[in-house]
């Protein structure tokens, strides 16, 4: 680089404010972790003193309350501002300082390392951008240096350096800091975060935190200052898709404003926006700032206003997307959840979910996994009990009131977690994990609302995954009489009880009304079977176990249903009684009418019935009662659905 | 974007969230720099409104021409203010000036007092306060929502989660909740900002012709102006970029015993 001005009126490339510190244009939060007595506020002491970053008479005025109160002087007492956390030496709450170098301004946050107050680290540490974990040399790896390591991986933090700490106490030996490093390095290896580095330090003396220290001169690393300066700041996902969650609409003057934060990608005026999950679609007319120049886009970070060029209903709560890339809208995901909560998080209960700016109620349909983050082992419980406990981890499935609009935490962060309030408290929060959802997409030749479901997008997997069950036609048939209706209703009465969806599709239903115009004749019966057919698949393809109760006599029009369904969804049942038996059980007076010419065609009297060849249950319902009848059915039921993972 | 903005940003989006979860919301405006620019970015939150009512806790100890000051603005900006004031204690005098109460007692009957009175008088279930957690370490321990109980007490060892900006929005009857959207930011950012934003500050903050102005203000018997020659805002700022002397050094409440300001907070001061 020259120091001639040869080129005349360019701008120098490297300017600095007149006089004094050049301003810092950036700013970097890192949280302090690591298990309690570790060391942490100390760090924080030392790293201020070191760094001439404690503002004057400060030093000066902990020495002297220390002397009062006749303790020796901590550096901790820096941070640990409350009373009761000076009278136990021990971090109770989080706390934000401020420094600088002369690259950026640090906002360092302390976190305590007690287990007692884990949510409190949680707070900390979801505020931070990077993390130093401290360990103590002479303790080593302890309980909560894993599961803090954990939960920055489930709090997304992805810069970590680990500094081991204590160094004094180990006699600065390169050894005991190898051996701490290949343990610990193991074990954030299981959890998903790969360290910047390792740095031996003693906070108490200073060493290698803002200089080199001669104590341990096999160090070749960095101090803990320049490894600061190394991390990164990250910036809000502005090359993903658009995330725009109301937080508010204002009619504060003749305008209607839709406020909010950009979450992820960016709008510009014209974009058609799609509000999920009402599926309102309309299109941005423009951004809206107070005291800012004026400008047709913004992006992910900024909190902006937008009014709309046609007036739909929109209100807190929605999330505005692209018509190409919209949120996933379901009432069931897969989550995994970490609880502070006193109460345990559990089954049975309602919960608040709160995603952005949405909440609705939920409830934990499934637990699959409970973990102990310290050790990642599953947590045993006495009687099978299935909950997650204050302090574990969860991995469930949760199910919504109303749809929620997210997106897995893989795709987009800030839509893709959540916190979980249970009664007037925030006691958990959680990350939405993979999985096979349904994709709403826009199709722009399509203005039915219905796309989500015309287009075919959710398959019959994700459906029977969502019910817990296959949808299914039970076909009965057999003659009047022969006792279809009374199987029917009370095999749907079971199922139901067994928390199964379905449903009877009953002749005397159809016939009043999806059949209303048909008679019996051979055509019209045809006909009638194929409608019903028709419906029953409809229930099946929908999840539903679908039970009809129909004479249907021939065997053909009962093949033509059996054609239109997936091989194993339709179940022939053939509910057998002999005509005489059905003739005079009678319950509708029917064989009577047959008899006496009043009804023509009647099946068994005046028009044929086709018996099944080989039917998939065969109930003789001469020699069962309706309970045994029932029960046959269950039990097939039951051994069809052994094999998949999914029960009928 | 700029770190200025980011704060900004973060501040509209608590500001926003406080407004449409607390019907009977109310700001705290001390008239200092922190309120005002507080007040500036409800503005920008709003686009150009405040949709709730200021709250001035009075001492009547106040330097006067905050007061006129105030008054001017509120006129401009086209605000609503409630003026609370200690009236019972005003009266009997039993203040720190007159020599018959510590700085402290006087700070908890004219200030906390005065505050816990209009909140009650007005029903406010929400108060928002310009306090930063650069300012003083118990303050560093804050959350933006900030749960106080019937009594205004800070239950500072149990304080809510806060993350990933979900806040605690769901109350007992009877409790109030303190919102603080300009926690993340420090003295020097709020000059920062009102040199960027152009936004209008008393002139005590500037140095006089004595050399001395304010760093903090508060009621002139217990507040005492600094050496400066920073008669501009870049010079403020310039200035603040290479002390090392705390912002609240001018504040004597401070400073009666260790935990004086822990204890006032507490109890639920400011």
């Amino acid at each position: 680089m020259t120091h001639k001005d040869s080129t005349p009126g360019k701008t120098p490339m490297e300017t600095h404010p007149p006089g004094g510190t050049a301003a810092p244009h950036e700013q970097l939060k890192i949280v302090i972790v690591g298990h309690v007595d570790h060391g942490k506020s100390t760090f924080v002491g030392r790293l201020f003193h070191d760094t001439g970053s404690l503002p004057d008479g400060k030093l000066e005025q902990l020495q002297k309350a220390a002397e009062r109160r006749g303790v020796p002087f901590e550096w901790a007492n820096l941070m640990d501002a409350l009373q009761s956390e000076r009278d136990q030496n021990i971090t109770i709450d989080t706390a934000q300082i401020w420094f600088q170098t002369p690259k950026r301004q640090y906002v360092i946050i302390d976190a305590p390392g007690h287990k007692e107050f884990l949510k409190n680290m949680i707070t900390g540490a979801a505020n931070a951008e990077a993390a130093l974990l401290l360990i103590d040399a002479h303790e080593g790896v302890q309980e909560n240096s894993r599961r803090h390591g954990y939960l920055l991986n489930l709090l997304g933090i992805r810069q970590v350096a680990v500094l081991v700490n204590k160094m004094d106490l180990e006699n600065y030996s390169e050894a005991r800091f190898n051996q701490i490093e290949t343990e610990y390095r193991q074990w954030l290896d299981t959890v998903g975060i790969t360290p910047k580095v390792f740095i031996p330090i003693a906070a108490k003396h200073g060493d290698n935190i803002a200089s080199i220290s001669a104590r341990m001169p096999w160090w070749h690393g960095p101090t803990v200052l320049a490894t600061l300066d190394d991390f990164k700041v990250s910036d809000p996902p502005i090359n993903q898709p658009l995330r725009f969650p109301i937080q508010d609409v204002y009619r504060f003057d003749e305008r209607r404003i839709l406020a909010g934060r950009i979450e992820a990608g960016s709008i510009k005026v014209g974009d058609r926006l799609v509000f999920s999950p009402t599926n309102k679609v309309s299109t941005v007319k423009s951004i809206e700032r107070w005291n800012a120049p004026a400008t047709e886009s913004a992006a992910a970070g900024e909190s902006v206003g937008i009014t709309l060029t046609e007036q739909i209903f929109v209100e807190r709560g929605v999330i505005a997307a692209l018509e190409t890339a919209p949120p996933y809208e379901l009432t069931r995901f897969k989550a995994r959840v970490f609880w502070l909560g006193k109460k345990p998080l559990a089954r049975k209960k309602k919960y608040k979910l709160k995603l952005t700016t949405q909440e609705v109620e939920c409830e934990v349909d499934s637990i699959e996994k409970v973990i102990d983050a310290s050790t990642l082992a599953t947590v045993s419980r006495s009687h099978n009990e299935l909950f997650v406990g204050r302090h574990e981890v969860g991995d469930l499935t949760l199910r919504t009131r109303k749809p929620l609009a997210f997106d897995t935490l893989n795709d987009i962060v800030p839509t893709g977690r959540f916190v979980i309030v249970d009664g007037l408290d925030v006691s958990g929060g959680g990350i939405i994990a993979e999985d096979n959802y349904p994709r709403r997409t826009h199709d722009g030749h399509t203005k039915s609302d219905n796309i989500y479901w015309s287009h075919g997008k959710v398959t019959v997997a994700q459906r029977e995954a969502r019910n817990g069950q296959q949808g299914r036609v039970l076909w009965l048939t057999g003659l009047s009489g022969s006792g279809k209706s009374t199987i029917a209703t009370e095999l749907e009465r079971q199922l139901f009880n067994q928390g199964r969806h379905v449903y009877v599709l009953d002749g005397d239903i159809a016939r009043h009304g999806l059949c209303s115009d048909l008679g019996f004749s051979h055509e019209d019966r045809k006909e009638n079977i194929r409608r019903i057919g028709e419906v029953a698949r409809l229930f099946a393809d929908s999840g539903v176990i679908c039970i009809t109760a129909f004479i249907s006599p021939y065997r053909s029009d009962r093949d033509l249903v059996r054609k239109i369904l997936p091989r194993d969804r339709f179940v022939e049942v053939y509910v057998n009684a002999p005509v005489q038996v059905c003739e005079k059980r009678d319950p509708k007076g029917l064989y009577a009418k047959a008899r006496s010419g009043q009804i023509k065609e009647f099946t068994g009297v005046s028009a044929p019935y086709e018996a099944p060849p080989a039917p998939d249950i065969e109930l003789r319902t001469d020699k069962l009662t309706v309970a045994e009848s029932v029960a046959a059915i269950m039990e097939y039921l039951a051994l069809q659905g052994a094999d998949s993972e999914v029960s009928i | 974007m700029d770190y200025l903005s980011k704060l900004e940003n973060q501040s509209i989006y608590i500001l926003r969230e406080a407004f449409a979860k607390f019907e009977n919301l109310a700001m705290l405006w001390s008239i200092g720099k922190d309120s005002t620019v507080l007040l500036w970015l409800a503005r920008k939150a709003f686009f150009g409104h405040v949709p709730f009512p200021l709250v001035h806790v009075d001492t009547t100890y106040k330097i006067p021409s905050m007061i006129e000051y105030r008054d001017r603005l509120c006129k401009e900006w086209n605000l609503q203010l409630v003026v609370g004031k200690n009236e019972e204690v005003l009266k009997s005098g039993a203040t720190f000036p007159n020599g018959k109460a510590t700085r402290v007692e006087c700070c908890g009957t004219l200030k906390k007092d005065a505050l816990k009175q209009v909140l009650d008088q007005h029903h406010f279930t929400g108060v928002i306060v310009g306090v930063r957690r650069d300012e003083e370490p118990t303050r560093a321990k804050e959350r933006y929502f900030s749960p106080r109980d019937k009594n205004m007490e800070w239950n500072v060892e149990d304080q809510p989660p806060e993350l990933w900006d979900q806040f605690k929005t769901d109350y007992e009857k009877g409790a109030h909740i303190r919102i603080h959207p300009l926690l993340h930011w420090t003295e020097l950012n709020v000059w920062e900002y009102i040199e960027r934003e152009n936004i209008p500050v008393t002139p005590l903050y500037f140095a006089n012709a004595k050399n001395e102005r304010y760093r903090s203000l508060g009621c002139f018997p217990c507040t005492f102006p600094i050496h400066s020659t920073a008669r501009t805002v870049p010079e403020i700022i310039e200035e603040l970029r290479n002390t090392k002397v705390p912002e609240r050094s001018g504040r004597a409440q401070d400073k009666e015993s260790e935990d004086a300001f822990e204890k006032l907070r507490r109890d639920g001061y400011m």
